[in-house]
């Protein structure tokens, strides 16, 4: 296990530092490499998310998908992000500009603060609070507000209505995604990330939590899709009805913003899930089989977290390709009378088995 | 340090967006057109303010969001007590979810989840 521990890289990174800065000159210059590397993964994470989208999208059409622009298309999203920034930014005559403007500060604020959280391997963890899960679910929620502030402020109708429904929308899935993680919670006895990481070395909670860590599981992954305005749920931006909802308005690189928020909305959502159910960087261990145990730990933790990630944002883009666009009432009748009660009887059962100590 | 930090993450994030919007401002070409300030709506000028009423039906689940959101944050702390504190905890939760189960069954009932 202790091959691919990055503690030893930041702890010589520090003090390599620290023997030629004073303190204060120490603290700033992480804190730049800190925000460089995030950005840059932000950017570099948007781009792949993209790509891979429009590929398993072209793969579930029988399609090719993007082949032009590089080899097998590689480099089209890094064109498309350059065409963008090139495209002339326009605004509505009534709009309100300020507001207008603001929007996708508040998306891409509410984004990159969740993203820091996140657990990539061990020792690489730029955020690791006590509070971890509360602070990822109420800095993502901040997220709406940006949409519904874009919707409002574009004097567009059809960018109100997408607006509307999409506040429904992510306040009501927020609650399941709370819900249903607090399940594990209550296993793991911690909300901090690497603490829950910790206490899955044994086996991850998804195999140890009994049926209803495998009903938790379900509805994470329904409700976090919703959370995430992505198909079969993407309502505030229905094509068909709505031209593009909340960001109809929106162009050049401001567009690319909402865009790119989404995606990386949709990787935090499935590494929270990675990270909670499925154990985040532990490799998979099988009880007592020695040997296949010590291959696994073999496998880098970093290649384990993207794994497990890049798993569950596949699913999220085969729900998206396979299921039709559902109505807002099915939306919230979903929600509200069958997720949430579900949801709080799950937990229930949970603290049983927990009580009556029946988990692995 | 984890405050500060958090305060580098939200001072970055306003910098990807502002690098991001003075590059395009800097290399994007401006024309002045006033028919590209319309509305992107249907090709004829739009009837009507775009401000302007729409269903209350919003409104109602934004405040039952609102009400199981305060319930949600009360869990959270349980959660993390339940397997120290037992069966005191497993009582007081169930006895919790029976008001918050009553207070559903209440909106359901006056079909404030109905959307029609």
């Amino acid at each position: 296990m202790n091959i691919y521990d990055f503690t030893g890289l930041t702890r010589s990174i520090h003090e390599g530092l620290s023997s030629s800065m004073s303190p204060l000159a120490v603290t700033v210059t992480e804190f730049v490499i800190i925000a460089f590397a995030f950005m840059i993964f932000f950017t570099i994470l948007g781009l792949v998310l993209v790509y891979a989208e429009r590929k398993i999208c072209a793969f579930f059409q029988l399609r090719l998908g993007p082949m032009r622009v590089g080899k097998w298309g590689l480099a089209q999203t890094a064109a498309d992000a350059v065409k963008l920034i090139f495209k002339e930014p326009m605004i509505t005559k009534n709009a309100d500009k300020f507001l207008f403007n603001l929007a996708p500060f508040i998306v891409i604020i509410s984004t990159f603060m969740a993203l820091g959280a996140l657990p990539f391997a061990k020792g690489l963890h730029a955020l690791d609070f006590d509070i971890g899960i509360l602070y990822i679910s109420a800095v993502s929620s901040i997220g709406v507000i940006g949409i519904l502030i874009a919707g409002w402020s574009s004097d567009n109708k059809y960018s109100l209505i997408g607006a509307m429904r999409s506040g429904a929308q992510v306040v009501s899935y927020e609650l399941s995604v709370g819900l249903s993680l607090l399940t594990i919670v209550v296993l793991a006895e911690s909300l901090q990330f690497s603490e829950i990481i910790a206490s899955q070395e044994a086996g991850w909670w998804i195999f140890r939590g009994h049926i209803p860590a495998l009903i938790a599981f379900c509805v994470f992954m329904i409700a976090g899709t919703a959370e995430t305005n992505r198909g079969p749920f993407d309502l505030a931006e229905a094509e068909s009805e709505l031209t593009a909802g909340f960001h109809t308005e929106y162009s050049g690189l401001k567009f690319a913003f909402f865009f790119l928020a989404e995606f990386v909305n949709m990787f935090i959502i499935a590494a929270i899930g990675a990270t909670v159910f499925l154990g985040g960087w532990m490799p998979f261990h099988i009880g007592h089989w020695a040997g296949f145990n010590q291959i696994m730990d073999f496998i880098p933790p970093i290649v384990w977290f993207f794994g497990k990630t890049g798993f569950l944002i596949f699913l999220m883009m085969w729900f998206k390709w396979t299921f039709p666009r559902l109505r807002i009432d099915q939306l919230l009748t979903l929600e509200w009378k069958y997720l949430l009660p579900i949801n709080l009887i799950n937990i229930l059962i949970m603290a049983f088995v927990v009580l009556m100590g029946w988990h692995f | 340090m984890d405050k500060e930090a958090l305060i580098l993450f939200f001072l970055s994030a306003i910098a990807i967006v502002g690098i991001g919007m003075l590059l395009s401002w800097l290399v994007a070409p401006k024309s002045k057109n006033i028919q590209k300030k319309e509305a992107y709506e249907c090709g004829i000028p739009t009837v009507g303010s775009s401000y302007m009423q729409f269903r209350v039906g919003y409104y109602l689940f934004a405040i039952i969001f609102l009400i199981f959101d305060v319930e949600t944050v009360f869990i959270f702390p349980w959660a993390v007590v339940m397997k120290s504190m037992g069966m005191t905890a497993f009582i007081e939760i169930i006895i919790f979810f029976g008001i918050l189960g009553l207070g559903l069954l209440y909106a359901w009932k006056k079909n404030a989840l109905r959307w029609d």
